[in-house]
């Protein structure tokens, strides 16, 4: 058992040296766009309610008060309130948990690149994104195919369904006439009976495998149903401002133009509890310190980025743990 | 009943009516949404592989499929007949269930044989065989290259290509998912 830890952790050794010249290269950027690098917790008391993240219980501060901790699924609410503070060009590179999540592109815990721009676009942070995956494969001497020379492809998540599965998706029709769709697209959604789950069945069935076909694209204008904490497209209030950028069937990034409006964000994390509740899973509390923030916060862009991914995509391997010194179940 | 999180390499559960096996699985989890089990399955009466996406939590029943460790006895006419190693209560296996296992199973071998509402759909041979060569060219012993490769025939009758030092008698190893020659176990 131990000879085979001593081979491993010598076979990773090239891709954990990758690692950390990437890293450094990284930090260097950021630097030099003026971005303040920040540590923000990773044991908070509202770790988030998006429906589909389970966080992971990190004890409790008795001395304090008696509520419980969890890891963080993400940097986001705590970087928020640094947003809403006049912290204008902030970036974390940090570790995030969520429980469960253990496959070929998932691990429990990973690192994130989290970085917020105030008074930029949306489309600002996608030029980031197309900087730092050039600045990855030039830290290690490696060219990436022709096909990742910028602009990458920004294509509306409508037109990439329309392509992938032959059906028109707006964002704005009911479940029923979702279903309905899904269903003309040959993809049987069987009990799936919530919006987002009709929905991902047609995009793993359909649009995943052409997303691994295509050149590195951003996939933007995302459903409302989806929005999460992006908020609603100016003229287009059934669209969120939102794009997810895909490379070689890496789901990569996920950016939002951020939701800064306190009265939405409490009804959407409000209505996120209720279908916590529905599907019996723990009900976090809200963050009042982010709700107060977002009234602050200038208009203002925001991405996560897998780390690890994005080493997987510049080094070419298959499986997240071929990037990390130990997966989970190498601990 | 099965749901996702019962899904391993093997599980026997029913899809669209239809008794799957699960050959492959992994977890994914797209953007946002909830967490899918991946799989590819396997049909037991076609043999057809499907991919399908299951969301977690999905449930399926399980294949009402049963299997037993039988001895393949005798070929007659369009049939073999299998003895059940512990009752040795014999059936008769249509050939053209079997399909191209046939090919790799020797008399006397014993075999997983699957029943399917009480209905004999199939037969799993082992991994691996060993059978005696019965045919081939002559042998060059002093050539213990693998890379060329000739023809040569085992006791069910199948071609399988192996070395050129293989002679017939020698006895050699063979993966029966593949056909390949993997190694010789014992010479003339």
């Amino acid at each position: 058992m131990r000879e085979q830890e001593f081979a491993r952790l010598a076979r990773r050794r090239p891709a954990l040296e990758a690692r950390a010249r990437v890293l450094q290269a990284l930090r260097a950027w950021f630097a030099s766009e003026g971005f303040l690098e920040v540590e923000t917790p990773a044991r908070v008391r509202a770790p988030g309610q998006e429906l589909h993240l389970d966080a992971i219980a990190a004890g409790a501060e008795p001395g304090l008060d008696r509520h419980p901790r969890w890891l963080i699924t993400s940097p986001e609410y705590a970087m928020k309130r640094l947003a809403g503070a006049g912290y204008e060009r902030i970036v974390q590179f940090g570790k995030c948990w969520r429980a469960g999540e253990i496959g070929p592109h998932h691990q429990p815990e990973f690192t994130m690149i989290e970085w917020y721009r105030a008074h930029a676009p949306l489309s600002a942070i996608a030029d980031d994104c197309e900087t730092l995956v050039r600045l990855a494969a030039q830290a290690l001497g490696r060219t990436l195919p022709p096909a990742f020379d910028p602009p990458f492809a920004r294509v509306g998540m409508s037109e990439l369904v329309r392509e992938a599965a032959n059906v028109t998706i707006a964002g704005d029709e009911t479940v029923e006439e979702l279903r309905k769709a899904v269903l003309q697209a040959g993809v049987d959604p069987r009990q799936a009976s919530r919006w987002d789950d009709v929905f991902f069945q047609l995009w793993l069935d359909k649009v995943d495998p052409l997303l691994a076909q295509r050149p590195p694209t951003f996939v933007f204008d995302w459903p409302a149903p989806l929005a999460a904490l992006a908020r609603r497209k100016p003229g287009a209030p059934h669209l969120a401002e939102r794009f997810e950028l895909y490379a070689q069937g890496l789901e990569l990034a996920n950016a939002y133009g951020e939701l800064t409006d306190p009265v939405e964000q409490r009804r959407r994390f409000e209505e996120e509890n209720r279908d916590r509740g529905a599907l019996s899973k723990i009900q976090h509390p809200i963050d009042e310190d982010l709700i107060t923030a977002l009234a602050r916060m200038p208009p203002t862009a925001g991405v996560a980025l897998g780390f690890d991914r994005l080493m997987m995509l510049v080094l070419g391997t298959q499986e997240i743990r071929d990037v990390l010194a130990f997966a989970a179940d190498e601990v | 009943m099965y749901d996702t999180s019962d899904i391993r390499k093997g599980l026997k559960m029913m899809v669209d009516g239809q008794p799957y096996t699960v050959v492959e699985f992994q977890f994914v989890k797209p953007g946002k949404g909830a967490a899918f089990t991946r799989t590819k399955i396997k049909n037991l009466l076609t043999g057809a592989v499907l991919e399908r996406n299951f969301r977690s939590g999905e449930k399926f029943e399980p294949a009402n499929v049963e299997i037993k460790s039988m001895q393949y006895l005798f070929r007659e006419a369009d049939s073999c007949v299998f003895m059940d190693t512990t009752t040795y209560d014999q059936v008769s296996i249509p050939v053209r269930t079997i399909g191209d296992a046939q090919d790799f199973m020797p008399e006397q071998i014993v075999v997983d044989v699957l029943f399917y509402e009480g209905r004999t759909v199939g037969v799993t041979l082992p991994n691996f065989i060993e059978q005696a060569i019965v045919e081939t060219e002559p042998g060059f012993k002093g050539d213990t290259s693998t890379n060329t490769t000739k023809p040569a025939k085992i006791s069910t009758g199948a071609t399988i290509n192996v070395p050129l030092f293989i002679m017939v008698g020698d006895t050699v190893k063979i993966d029966t998912r593949t056909g390949d020659y993997l190694e010789r176990v014992a010479r003339a």
